[in-house]
């Protein structure tokens, strides 16, 4: 089997009995042991528990039940994910002296109860706060496209292990942007659902008002294969809201005909965006036969107020962690982190107002348009280890520039398809973002991109 | 406080690490007076804006 196959391909072959689950979990566990010492995308590789749950399905298969949705598609997790048997890392040192979980993630059972097949855990920024994919306790994971530039943060190893066809569905979350900016510097495709649409239970938090999980994968129909499987309301995540599945996976033939687009013409959504980034939003913006831009009001006030609730909420978390083993933290985490804990309550209760105000501002846009497309990122992977960037013509920190477009939209919850452009040297990502429980529209617009040629996934040369 | 002035910074970390029992060595008062300064420029951008006193937080988005 290629290992480049679909998921959607691969449970095609699988449920006709072209292949099976076996064959399929084989050739990935040696792709993934040939590709991973130059990506290092992998903390741990789940083979023996693959291979069994390969075996079962192949079982089941033949005894004459049908197979699910994602019939023998490997998956990989985020290291933030429970994994029944691992410690929960979150990238970090201090959780490696976790008790390893008993119970998976529920977004790992419920993609298993889909047929799917956990592969690995996968390498990320310490405790998500980062947007590079470096991490000094496991090394950074590298860019498939060209391995000396960064794969982006803190989801790093998920864009890293689904570009460089290790898998063809990951999991990864999304606080400020940790799903979207690897989408975007990897050249996949990623799913920011709504706030509250899937599970978090059993993932390591970060910063609980701002946490969202999801997939990224090569293709607008293996991303909604995942999204689908993965829908539905659990108690156990106290964020998650209780309403009805919407399988998106149905829709996406309709076609965007009467959909009312926009590209985001506020400043923020301009600002230091390099040639290849605006490029990439007036390739989609063309495609797409936009004329329109809506203006987002106070984008940048509204990404300052994602940070300081960030810096807070991240600090109360690890405040215990902070006292007793602070050397045992990444430094740079560390410091941040520390600040953190010493911003005054007062300026983080006025953040979370202007969140509710901004909220409202932007849903009354959704009144007059059903997607907004924004660039994903200000410019394609960085080097790893890269400190600053020119910026209309000033040199300026790199690492606080990375997610400028990303912040404000988790900001208020809403929900975001990156979609990867297959720029020379590097790809790019465009957000398509909907309104709120609308990721159909979304999806449905990134189909229409994929089918034209405009978004693509592209196969990294090895 | 919002002004981020280098003193008032100092004294912030001084005094928020004895009172959360935070351990901070003297060579991360950098990094940590570096970060909290750009946090505290974000919250000055957020304080100026004005809201009525009737704003609601959102702590947790809802539709």
């Amino acid at each position: 089997m290629d290992p480049w196959f679909s998921a959607s391909g691969i449970a095609a072959a699988v449920a006709a009995g072209r292949t099976t689950a076996e064959a399929v979990v084989e050739t990935v566990l040696e792709r993934i042991a040939a590709r991973d010492p130059a990506l290092n995308a992998f903390t741990a590789v789940t083979c023996e528990r693959a291979s069994a749950k390969a075996r079962a399905l192949d079982k089941a298969h033949a005894s004459g039940l049908t197979p699910g949705p994602l019939a023998g598609v490997p998956f990989a997790v985020k290291n933030l994910f429970d994994v029944a048997g691992l410690p929960t890392l979150a990238g970090s040192k201090i959780n490696r002296d976790r008790p390893p979980a008993s119970v998976d993630a529920t977004l790992i059972q419920r993609l298993e109860a889909a047929g799917a097949v956990l592969v690995g855990a996968l390498n990320m920024g310490e405790y998500a706060y980062d947007f590079t994919g470096e991490n000094v306790h496991d090394a950074p994971s590298r860019n498939p496209h060209d391995t000396d530039h960064m794969t982006g943060g803190s989801s790093g190893g998920s864009g890293g292990a689904v570009a460089g066809g290790l898998v063809p569905i990951a999991l990864g979350s999304d606080t400020n942007g940790s799903i979207r900016v690897p989408a975007s510097f990897c050249g996949t495709f990623g799913l920011k659902p709504t706030y509250g649409r899937l599970s978090r239970a059993r993932t390591f938090p970060f910063v609980a008002s701002l946490d969202h999980v999801g997939p990224l994968a090569r293709s607008t129909r293996d991303l909604t294969l995942a999204y689908d499987a993965m829908q539905g309301y659990d108690p156990e995540d106290p964020a998650c809201v209780d309403r009805p599945v919407q399988p998106v996976l149905p829709l996406l033939e309709q076609g965007i005909s009467g959909l009312r687009l926009a590209v985001a013409g506020s400043p923020h959504f301009k600002r230091g965006a390099t040639p290849a980034a605006m490029e990439a939003t007036d390739r989609v913006a063309k495609a797409l036969s936009i004329t329109r831009e809506v203006e987002t009001p106070e984008d940048g006030r509204a990404r300052a107020a994602a940070f300081i609730i960030t810096a807070s909420e991240g600090a109360t978390l690890h405040l215990d962690r902070l006292r007793t083993r602070p050397r045992d933290f990444e430094p740079a985490i560390r410091d941040r982190l520390i600040s953190g804990a010493m911003v005054p309550g007062s300026l983080v209760v006025k953040a979370q107002k202007y969140r509710r105000w901004y909220r409202d501002q932007v849903l009354k846009l959704f009144e007059g348009v059903d997607a907004i497309i924004a660039p994903a990122t200000p410019f394609p992977a960085p080097r790893i280890g890269q400190q600053t960037m020119m910026l209309e013509g000033a040199e300026v920190p790199l690492r606080p520039n990375i997610g400028v477009y990303t912040q404000p939209i988790s900001f208020i919850g809403l929900p975001v398809v990156a979609a990867p452009v297959p720029l020379q040297p590097l790809p790019i990502g465009v957000q398509i973002i909907a309104a709120p429980w609308r990721e159909d529209v979304a999806l449905r617009i990134a189909y229409a991109l994929e089918l034209a040629d405009v978004v693509a996934a592209p196969r990294p040369a090895e | 406080m919002n002004d981020a002035r280098d003193d008032h910074v100092d004294k912030l970390i001084d005094a928020s690490a004895a009172a959360l029992g935070i351990p901070v060595e003297p060579d991360w008062k950098g990094g940590i007076k570096a970060n909290l300064q750009v946090t505290l420029r974000a919250a000055a951008m957020v304080a100026e804006f004005e809201l009525s006193d009737a704003a609601e937080p959102a702590p947790v988005f809802k539709a």
